[in-house]
Order: structure tokens, then sequence, then C-alpha cells
């Protein structure tokens, strides 16, 4: 299958006053179409970085990226983004926060009167999908993080984008509400055959949600290996216990261990806690 | 515990005390200045009671002058206020959203607003006269340097991952401005506004000390002449009671406008 995405020798070096900082080196990533790809990493691996080029917020040094066929240059629609938090729009209730995309020029060329109806669907059954029907007049102040979150994914997901990129969307919610979210998001993609870039710190969460881990370390931020996951494409919480899904965690853990630059060295703990 | 519960670090205080203590705020010093004022213990010509101020307010009234004072003033610092409004509110917008307008306009800017108004005054009618303009000038001089600062950062404030969104979504440049960056920073702009007309009516004492015959800068600049005490009082507590209801004005209307920051969460 061809890629939707593809990372070909993708260098970042972030110029700043006091010098130069490579954030990632030759990283080369292909994904295919359809695919959940999830990306963890030590601190400082540089793997918001990578979803960030991908977006087009920032652009490569050297290297190329290219996504839905085009060579990429700036943000564009087909690949929208979630972001951790703050970036729903708090002067919009939350059907209008969905329905922001279809205030923009791009997403209203040639529309006809049966294209408005059709969005206006899209935006009622998003909100349904999202469980967010009872908050449609809410302000986004007004909602807990999770229901926020949701309401971003759903706007995320108004103008069907080929790539869903997504920056440790669930980072700020607690662990309940992080379950729900997954089996959410796992659903809402496969039904919107999206494919889909995750960023996460938790590599639970990686797991669970990923066909595929990739898994990143830092100094300079690189690829260090991928991880195909064993467990088919339906996901469900039990899968959390059992002995592939263990370990394969076991396995990632240890990687990063490995990979962050802070070793446990005992005599040296040791003479700390003599003086 | 007990004892320190209404000064728990940023407690909640119910309404009725919030009033009760924002009253007393307002009348213990007023008492204050009733009861060393009667005393006689101190020259009326310097600090004169509040009865004598009311009665020169009364009297300043019925000469007829107190309203066209009022409504001159009034004048001279919306007029110098909206000026530097609707300049500076394009500038501190492009100021705070482009980095080279930044570049550009932002040492200039700060380097001009540590000028003071008042010095200005000769330029002033040398370049503008000495007619309304140069009072709405000076008043403009006063206001809008800070302004266009606080209009930049109040733009600058907007939170990138709002700014990150839209253009992730296929918003122009154009559209991010004007669907995201505007609405985003309007009620911030609001209150900048509200607080800069605050600093337009202190600039307006200064301003009718150019060639003015009216005005309640002006009454008190006159009034000192004549040592008339009292009428200084009269206009700086008139000026005071304007800002005041100014305030209020404005807080209402950020209320009014922006509901969705004051609901209930």
């Amino acid at each position: 299958m061809a890629s939707i995405v593809s990372c070909r020798a993708v260098c970042k070096i972030f110029e700043s006053q006091r010098g130069s900082v490579p954030a990632l080196q030759n990283v080369n990533l292909e994904i295919p179409a359809g695919e959940f790809v999830t990306v963890v990493g030590a601190s400082g691996c540089g793997k918001s970085t990578l979803l960030r080029l991908i977006a087009g917020l920032e652009s490569v040094t050297s290297g190329e990226i290219e996504a839905a066929g085009a060579r990429v240059l700036g943000p564009g629609a087909e690949r929208a983004m979630v972001f951790q938090n703050y970036s729903l729009y708090p002067w919009l209730t939350v059907m209008d926060n969905i329905k922001f995309p279809r205030q923009l020029s791009i997403h209203n060329r040639n529309s006809t009167s049966s294209d408005v109806e059709a969005a206006s669907g899209r935006a009622d059954a998003l909100l349904q999908l999202m469980g967010l029907s009872s908050v449609e007049t809410a302000f986004p102040a007004q909602l807990s993080g999770g229901m926020q979150q949701r309401v971003a994914i759903a706007r995320a997901l108004m103008t069907r984008p080929r790539i869903l990129l997504m920056d440790e969307p669930f980072g700020a919610l607690d662990a309940q509400t992080r379950e729900v979210m997954h089996d959410l998001i796992l659903h809402v993609c496969a039904l919107e055959n999206c494919s889909v870039v995750f960023v996460t710190h938790d590599v639970e969460e990686a797991i669970y949600l990923g066909h595929r881990v990739v898994l990143m370390a830092p100094q300079p931020g690189r690829v260090e290996c991928i991880y195909d996951v064993p467990l088919g494409t339906i996901r469900g919480q039990e899968m959390k216990h059992t002995r592939e899904f263990l370990n394969l965690k076991g396995q990632i853990l240890a990687r990063i261990r490995e990979t962050c630059g802070v070793r446990t060295d005992l005599e040296l703990l040791q003479k700390l806690s003599r003086v | 515990m007990s004892a320190s519960r209404g000064w728990v670090i940023r407690g909640w205080i119910s309404p009725v005390s919030y009033w009760t203590l924002a009253s007393a705020g307002l009348v213990i010093p007023l008492a204050g200045w009733l009861l060393v004022s009667s005393f006689g213990a101190i020259n009326p010509v310097f600090l004169p009671g509040p009865l004598a101020v009311a009665h020169r307010v009364g009297v300043w009234l019925s000469d007829g002058d107190l309203f066209s004072d009022i409504r001159i003033s009034f004048f001279r610092v919306l007029a110098g206020w909206a000026l530097s409004a609707v300049i500076a509110m394009p500038l501190g917008l492009l100021i705070g959203t482009f980095r080279r307008a930044q570049a550009l306009l932002e040492p200039l800017t700060d380097f001009i607003r540590y000028m003071p108004a008042v010095a200005f005054i000769p330029l002033v009618m040398l370049w503008v006269g000495i007619d309304e303009s140069a009072k709405v000038a000076i008043i403009f001089i006063g206001t809008f340097f800070q302004m266009v600062l606080m209009v930049a950062e109040d733009v600058r404030r907007v939170p990138m991952a709002q700014i990150e969104a839209a253009q992730t979504m296929g918003a122009t440049r154009a559209e991010v401005i004007e669907k995201v960056i505007i609405p985003s920073a309007k009620p911030a702009l609001l209150d900048t506004l509200r607080i800069t007309m605050g600093w337009a009516w202190t600039y307006l004492v200064v301003a009718e000390l150019v060639a003015a015959n009216s005005g309640l800068g002006y009454a008190i600049v006159k009034a000192q002449r004549f040592l008339q005490t009292d009428k200084i009082f009269a206009g700086i507590i008139l000026i005071g009671v304007i800002g005041l209801a100014m305030d209020q004005f404005f807080r209402w209307a950020h209320r009014a406008a922006f509901p969705w920051l004051h609901g209930r969460n």
C-alpha cells in the first residue's frame, strides 16, 4: 500500500541565540494509509517536533516530508492536528467550535446548498458520536478536560482530514477518562478511515492504540526502533493484561530507559546518602 | 483557624461583606476628613471640609459652568483617547502578530513612551496651535504610546495552540487574524481600553494648561490661582467620580460582550 506520510532523511536544527540545537537527525518513517502509528520516547527525543514537521507548523532543516501525495511546505487542511490543550475557541459554543472549519474559505469553495446541508449533518453526527449532544450550546470553559478534548477531536475531524496528528491529546486527563477516550478514538478513526500519528509519553497508551509503535531516542532525536503491535485491529481493555501486551510494554520501557541517558549508579547513590 | 478565616489567601467573601467593606473604604476617609476639618484644627485654605466642597459644587452648578466644563473635558478626553485607540489597535495588532513589525516599531514606541507628555506642550502649541486640537493632541500623546504596547501584548497573549489549530484546519493568514487572533484578544483589548481611558483622564489637567478657558482641568488650574482650595477639591473629586463611572461602564460592557468569560463554571 502507498504511504500516506513519508519522512525521508529528515533533520531539524533549532537555531537559538545560544547556538544550534539538533532536534532530529536523519529520521526515516513510512506510514501506510489507514495506519494508526504511535510515537513514544524519553523527553527531548523530538517526537513532538516530528509531529509538528508533518503538520507543517515547523519546516525541516534538511530532508523531505511527503503527506497525502504532496510535499509538506506548510500547514494544510488534510493534516488536522489535535493539541494537548488550549486549542478550543473559548468564545464559541461547542457546536460553533466544531463548525469552525466551515468559516474558512478553503472549505467553502464551490460549495452548493447541499454541501452546506451535508456539513451541518456531519457536525451533528460528530457531536453525537463524541457524546456531546447534551453540551451543544455550552462554552468550552464550562466543560471538563475530557469533554474539551472530545470537542477538539470532533473539530479536527469536521474537514475529513486524511491524516490526524495528535500531540499528547490525553496527557492532561485522568486515567479513567483516558481509557474512555482511547476506545472512542479507536472507534472514530476506524469509522472515518483516517490515518493517525499519535505522540504520547505513555507506553501503555501507545501500545493499546497503535498498529505500530515508533520508539524515538534523544540526543540527537532519532527513530530508535519500530515495534509491530501483535494485537489485531479490534482492541479491548482486557488486552492490557495479556502476555503479549505486557511483554511489549516491558521491552519498550527497558529500551526507553536505556536511551534516556539517566543511569542508576549505585556507587554514586551511596555517596550521596553519605553526605 | 476561625480567626484567620477572613484572611485566607485569595479566599472568598460574601457579596454582603464585599459591599460592606467597599462602602467602609469610602465612608471612613470621608468621615475622617469631616472630623478633621470641622474641629477647625486645620486652616480651610489647606484643607476645606467636605461640606465646603459640596457647597462649592453647588455654586459651580448654579453658575451654569459645571455641565459645560464637564462636557468639554469629556469631549477632549474622549477624542484624544478614541483617536489613540483607532491608530493603536491596528498598529498593536501588527506588532503583536508579525515579528518584523515588532522589530521595526516596538523599540521606537518604548523610547517615546518614557517622554513626559507635559514636555510636549510647547511643541504641540508650535505644531498644532492652541485650539481644541492642541488639548486633544496632549491627551493623545499621553495615551497612545502606552496603548500600542498594551494592545501588542494583548495580541501576543493569544495562545499559540488556538492559532496553530486554525492553520491545520486550512485557515489562511488573513483568516487566522480575523477569526482567531482578534476574537481571542477582544476581552483583553476592552480591558486595555478601560485602563487607558483612566490614563487619558489623568492627562486632562495637563492638556487644559494649554490656553484653555473651560473644562474641569482648567477650573482646577484657575482655582489654584485664586487659592480656592475647595474648588480644587471639587474638580479633583468630580474627575474621580466620572472616572469611576466610566470604569464601571466598561466592566458592565465586558460582562455583556463576553458572556463566555463570566459564565458559571
